[in-house]
């Protein structure tokens, strides 16, 4: 009966996602009495997100039951598994993550109507329009090709488990919290086409579209910080970003929505940049979409792209091409009746952010092309993969530029600048630059070119991202600019992290007998010995290593599973966190002479990468309180 | 500057940016792209020296040596037309066998052995790496992928 409630709840949604559709269009069309259907929007759109919501609860609610008379829950689970993984076990399937997706479709559109009081009414009703649009696009693809609650006759004794690498708490928050920040662009990209429709660009319309960009950039961040981490632990490669396709599917609508949420404050602020606003939020939700294609078609390979179905992946990439095709040629048709606002001087605030969105978006053109580069090759029947000895170095020269426009763009003025004061505002930070710089030159060596510069850079951007709130009274500070400060801070703290990850690393791969050590690092590490440990529903091995740094020592316990449903390996690394820095460790097979591989990595300083990631998104998330609270026009001097 | 010609300079530069950002790519995309090859390929066209390619194929019977130091595998990949001597230091993946398909990351060094950097094997007893699904070691297994 449930899988059958839950079923129905969808095509309910779905009929009311045509309503909202119609019931816009229609308001929009009519004069006179149109107020009264666009009234109409608001609540349909609210009722509509709530129908996908309890589809989605409705499945975790079978998943927690183990229904196996569900064919979803009947090869994604299993009754032995722990009850976290039941839940998370919904949306670690390729039906569960759709319907995730479009659930938070749903919830975004809803909130949308529930919130949204600043825009001009025609425009909203045109931007829930265009909301209900999309999810009528993937709720037909749920029904027609990926219904979630379709069941299976007859029903087995059991299910055949979840993917073990998916058996990770990371599971249960990542990908709702990436979603959240996936699909929130797809209000902006509503907006835009509503703005568009009314013919309506303006400052009115970026303070309102503003905060809707911010809140799905935090979640956004807060995802790829915690996949980045995810990864890092849980696959045993001592690596924090690997660049594959499905990282770059997160990465690509984050550059898009940095841009966004920067051109969006010159729209905001000084009325400039109208066009190219509306366009980045086009390209922003683009993004999202044509990451889903790539992760969902089964065009990729990764631990998520779980099914290979050529049905599946030709459907959204029709939805894909009808939606992005559409939102461009309506934006070919409106940019002539899209005035132009007003111009600023090349020095001046505008002109950094300017610089910023260009970076950005080159940073975005060499991502998107090496990701789709291996596809394109394969159309032609040539198999190659593009990997990180690419991406780093195309995309890494750029980021440090932007890194040196990110450490400048706060200090201008807004309108007009004059270079030399400029430099003069930039005084101390390229003090600190330089100075980090000479102290590693001379102190350690050898090193890269990147992270030298990285690491000299991010000290630099450290002290000018503080700048703004210099001689500042930091009580009356408005809280948009908090968060201005934080975020970029973050990402001083991140590129650090990176920089001396990079740099700094010590990698030691041995084959010990209980009882031997080896140094890695500072640390010296003894092999203990190995015992069996027994988990819910797996069985494995861990070592006991005791890794010692002057005089203190800790209890390492590395271990390798053997997971029975599916059958499968993993090992599952150690990590001992100290102030300074990770020390990582692999348990790997047996040598056949008694002796056992261990890998160890000690990381200085590698915790910074996602202490900057979630320093990131604090400063977006204060900065989203800074606009939601209604306030006194504060004097707007560097802000 | 007039509303206009501003909007010329930025659209000027933005299509400067989109074409030096497509010509970087494309330029490092030439030395960067790891290509695929199975022995078979090797035999045929030569090694390719000095590039990261990806090497793949079954591991053949018999033929898994380690070497003293514990950590150093070397073994010969097959598919079945031709054969390729390859070494790896590192912890092999779990599901790597004997008779079982891999796919190895590395470079060919001139004497035609070929150095893994990391090696990729059928993740489970469903799953296996993309390249393989296409090659004679493929075809006796589903073609589901789970890389890494």
């Amino acid at each position: 009966m449930i899988a059958e409630a839950g079923l129905a709840a969808l095509w309910l949604a779905a009929a009311l996602a045509l309503l909202q559709f119609a019931l816009a269009a229609l308001g929009l069309r009519g004069a006179g009495n149109a107020a009264e259907i666009t009234g109409a929007v608001r609540p349909v759109a609210i009722v509509q997100g709530t129908l996908a919501v309890v589809a989605m609860l409705l499945l975790i609610t079978l998943f927690q039951q183990s229904d196996m008379s569900v064919k979803l829950v009947a090869t994604n689970s299993h009754s032995a598994k722990p009850w976290i993984y039941k839940v998370a076990g919904a949306w670690g399937n390729h039906e569960g993550s759709m319907l995730l997706w479009v659930t938070i479709l749903g919830v975004a559109g809803a909130a949308v109507a529930w919130f949204e009081r600043r825009l001009n009414e025609r425009t909203l009703t045109a931007t829930l329009g265009a909301q209900g649009l999309i999810a009528l696009g993937f709720y037909a693809f749920l029904l027609f090709s990926s219904n979630p609650f379709a069941r299976l006759s007859p029903a087995p004794a059991d299910g055949q488990g979840l993917n073990p690498l998916l058996q990770d708490p990371g599971l249960a928050f990542h990908p709702p919290t990436l979603y959240a920040g996936y699909v929130g662009l797809s209000v902006a990209f509503s907006f835009a086409v509503g703005a568009l429709v009314t013919r309506d660009v303006g400052r009115d319309f970026a303070r309102a579209m503003r905060p809707w960009v911010l809140g799905a950039w935090v979640f956004l961040t807060l995802g790829i910080t915690a996949g980045s981490y995810w990864a890092y632990y849980e696959l045993g490669w001592g690596g924090w970003w690997f660049w594959d396709p499905v990282e770059n599917a997160s990465l690509m609508p984050w550059l898009a929505a940095t841009a966004l949420l920067h051109s969006v404050t010159v729209l905001a602020t000084r009325d400039g940049l109208r066009a190219w606003t509306v366009m980045l939020a086009v390209v922003a939700f683009s993004m999202s979409m044509i990451g889903t294609f790539l992760v969902r078609s089964g065009i990729l390979t990764s631990v998520h792209a779980f099914a290979v179905d050529p049905e599946r992946g030709a459907f959204i990439l029709a939805l894909l091409l009808l939606y992005i095709g559409g939102a461009l040629a309506l934006f070919a048709l409106r940019v002539g009746t899209v005035r132009e606002g007003t111009t600023f001087e090349l020095v001046s605030r505008e002109g950094g952010l300017v610089a910023n969105n260009l970076l950005l978006s080159v940073i975005l053109g060499i991502v998107l092309i090496g990701t789709l580069y291996p596809i394109v090759a394969a159309g032609f029947g040539v198999q190659l993969s593009v990997g990180p000895p690419f991406f780093n170095k195309a995309a890494g020269p750029i980021a440090l530029l932007l890194v040196v426009v990110m450490a400048a763009g706060p200090l201008l003025r807004w309108r007009r600048d004059r270079l030399n004061e400029v430099v003069e505002r930039l005084t101390w930070p390229i003090s600190a630059a330089v100075f980090a710089f000479a102290g590693l030159i001379v102190f350690a060596t050898p090193i890269g070119v990147l992270p030298l510069l990285g690491l000299s850079l991010a000290g630099g951007l450290a002290v000018a991202s503080v700048a703004p709130l210099w001689k500042r009274d930091l009580r009356r500070t408005p809280l948009f600019t908090w968060g201005m400060v934080i975020a970029h801070l973050g990402i001083a703290v991140s590129l650090a992290g990176m920089a001396c990850d990079a740099a700094f690393t010590k990698e030691r791969l041995v084959a010990l007998r209980a009882g031997e050590a080896t140094r890695v690092g500072p640390w010296r590490v003894t092999f203990d010995g190995l015992s069996p440990v027994i988990g819910d529903n797996w069985s494995g091995l861990q070592a006991r290593l005791t890794a010692e740094r002057g005089g203190s020592s800790r209890i390492m316990l590395p271990q390798s599973r053997t997971f029975s449903d599916p059958p499968t390996v993993t090992s599952e690394s150690a990590i001992a966190t100290v102030l300074d820095g990770q020390l990582y460790t692999v348990l790997g097979a047996a040598d056949g002479q008694g002796r056992w591989q261990l890998r160890f990595w000690w990381k200085p300083f590698v915790t910074l990468i996602w202490l900057g990631g979630v320093l990131v998104a604090f400063g977006g998330a204060l900065s989203l309180l800074g606009r939601l609270r209604p306030r006194r026009r504060p004097v707007e001097r560097w802000t | 500057m007039t509303a206009k010609s501003q909007r010329l300079t930025l659209v000027l530069l933005a299509l400067a940016a989109i074409v030096a950002a497509s010509l970087l790519a494309l330029s490092a995309l030439k030395d960067q792209a790891a290509f695929f090859y199975a022995p078979s390929d090797v035999k045929r066209d030569g090694v390719p020296l000095g590039r990261a390619v990806r090497l793949g194929g079954m591991v053949e019977a018999g033929s898994v040596k380690r070497a003293p130091d514990g950590v150093t595998v070397r073994f010969v990949v097959t598919d079945g037309g031709a054969t390729t001597p390859v070494v790896f230091a590192g912890i092999v993946p779990d599901l790597f066998r004997e008779r079982s398909g891999v796919v190895a990351e590395g470079s060919f060094r001139p004497d035609g052995g070929f150095v893994a950097t990391n090696l990729l094997a059928k993740h489970d007893e469903k799953y296996m790496p993309p390249e393989l699904a296409k090659t004679d070691a493929g075809t006796m297994h589903e073609t589901k992928t789970l890389d890494r």
